[in-house]
């Protein structure tokens, strides 16, 4: 299970989310269901489990391994999908503030800062993937084994300090790697001599400020495309 | 021709690979900018090239973040066309980075409304299949995952392979009648990332206690490294 927990996206769609990964991820445990898998209970079980499912892809591990060993305790099956209901909103929000609005901003300007320190292509991308993988493969290994452990009782592991305080904690980590992270970085992308100092200053201050302002309009990578589409094409046609 | 397609492939393969990475197997973040544009400059021999226009990829790419449903751009494949392209003028003529950041982000946007294309299209296939997902049959759940992943890798490999194609000749004919200063042109690419940067960051920690001062206090000490160095 923990090799396909990978893959649990793999057919992510607008209907049922995560729904199918589910089924695929706990699909080797059902096959210990009593008569193997040819038989009604794993069929039963294994259409319940590729129903729509929410969850943030990593913290998903906590789901597929709880409601793997609901399964296999023979719960019964409207107990199973009160369960796989009750599941689905906290492992999106828990994951969603402490890995993709805290942890992954975090190593990306740890990783800056080193690039901006100087760094070369190995150590700058290993500090980046090992950081970021580090609590990424630890997350499914840690997840998966909790909802097997715990079952029907996983939402107090879900209670736990890190889970339920962590992500500002986290947040505050990545502001301070973007403090240091972000005038390194620009400093070498910029290059020797660090020309025109005054334009990047100037940009960064009014662009940043506009692209604040017009946050439910229009992205900044969308912004950035136009301004450099503009510019390209001022920087041939004069 | 055979010889531009043998150029191609191994670029369109690790692009579809990267591109993989964004949200079907295995989620290690290889697709972040930083790291796929530098595979992408080290494929063709300028790993160095590849990292800071990686860096500069990154620094936009900060703004979006891959919340579940959401809509947003696909870094992987986008950052390795753009790693090459800025690789392949390693001599930095005026506007090459401009042009590889302009054609990375472009890529980048493609890829994202390719990825919904793709979810679309995972649905569709799951909704014909209705009748045997409702009867717990083994092989069509993994026959779905097996063929989105598969979809997925062939979209980026396709993806990279067809704006490399594109846009290659049209950044190379691009620098060549290029008319703005190098140092200016790059300062201009810095500075739009920079501002896409700054908003990001503000995004993320605005509402966070303490963080707007914890940042202030990390710049301090970033602005003196930069001074001091």
């Amino acid at each position: 299970m923990i090799s396909r927990l990978f893959a649990i996206q793999g057919a992510w769609n607008y209907e049922t989310l995560l729904g199918n990964g589910i089924g695929f991820c706990m699909e080797p445990a059902l096959r210990l269901l009593p008569g193997g898998k040819k038989s009604p209970a794993f069929k039963a079980a294994l259409a319940r489990q590729s129903r729509y499912f929410n969850a943030h892809p990593y913290f998903a591990a906590v789901a597929v391994g709880a409601l793997a060993r609901v399964e296999l305790d023979l719960e019964p099956a409207d107990r199973i999908e009160r369960f796989r209901t009750a599941l689905t909103g906290p492992l999106g929000s828990v994951g969603d503030r402490l890995i993709w609005a805290g942890w992954m901003p975090f190593c990306s300007l740890v990783a800056l800062a080193v690039f901006g320190l100087g760094g070369g292509p190995y150590a700058v991308v290993g500090t980046f993937l090992i950081l970021y993988n580090v609590v990424h493969v630890g997350v499914r290994v840690w997840g998966l084994n909790t909802g097997w452990n715990r079952g029907l009782r996983v939402a107090s592991a879900l209670g736990h300090p890190v889970l339920r305080h962590g992500a500002p904690h986290v947040a505050r980590l990545a502001a301070l790697a973007a403090g240091i992270g972000l005038p390194l970085a620009l400093g070498r992308v910029i290059g020797a001599g660090r020309a025109y100092p005054e334009i990047v200053l100037v940009a960064a201050m009014l662009g940043g400020a506009l692209i604040v302002r017009l946050q439910n309009r229009i992205e900044g990578w969308r912004l950035s495309l136009v301004v450099l589409a503009v510019i390209a094409i001022a920087s041939v046609a004069r | 021709m055979s010889a531009y397609l043998i150029d191609i492939l191994p670029i369109a393969l690790l692009g579809g690979l990267l591109g993989l990475d964004v949200v079907g197997f295995p989620q290690a973040m290889i697709s972040r900018p930083l790291v796929a544009a530098t595979a992408g400059g080290m494929l063709v021999g300028h790993s160095m090239s590849g990292m800071i226009v990686g860096a500069a990829l990154e620094l936009i790419a900060l703004e979006t973040l891959p919340f579940g449903a959401a809509r947003y751009p696909e870094w992987g494949s986008a950052a390795t066309v753009g790693g090459v392209l800025y690789a392949r003028h390693s001599a930095d003529p005026a506007g090459a980075m401009t042009m590889a950041v302009l054609a990375a982000v472009a890529t980048a946007w493609v890829g994202g409304w390719s990825m919904i294309q793709l979810r679309n299209v995972n649905a569709r296939a799951a909704g014909r299949r209705q009748a045997a997902l409702d009867s717990g049959a083994r092989g069509t759940v993994i026959g779905l995952q097996i063929g989105g992943l598969s979809a997925d890798l062939l979209r980026g490999i396709l993806l990279t392979a067809v704006a490399y194609a594109a846009l290659d000749p049209l950044v190379t004919a691009t620098l060549g009648i290029w008319d703005v200063d190098g140092k200016l042109s790059r300062a201009m690419v810095v500075g739009v990332a920079a501002a896409v940067a700054l908003a990001g960051g503000w995004k993320l920690f605005h509402s966070v206690p303490w963080a707007r001062w914890v940042f202030l206090c990390g710049l301090g000490v970033g602005v003196l490294v930069l001074v001091a160095r």
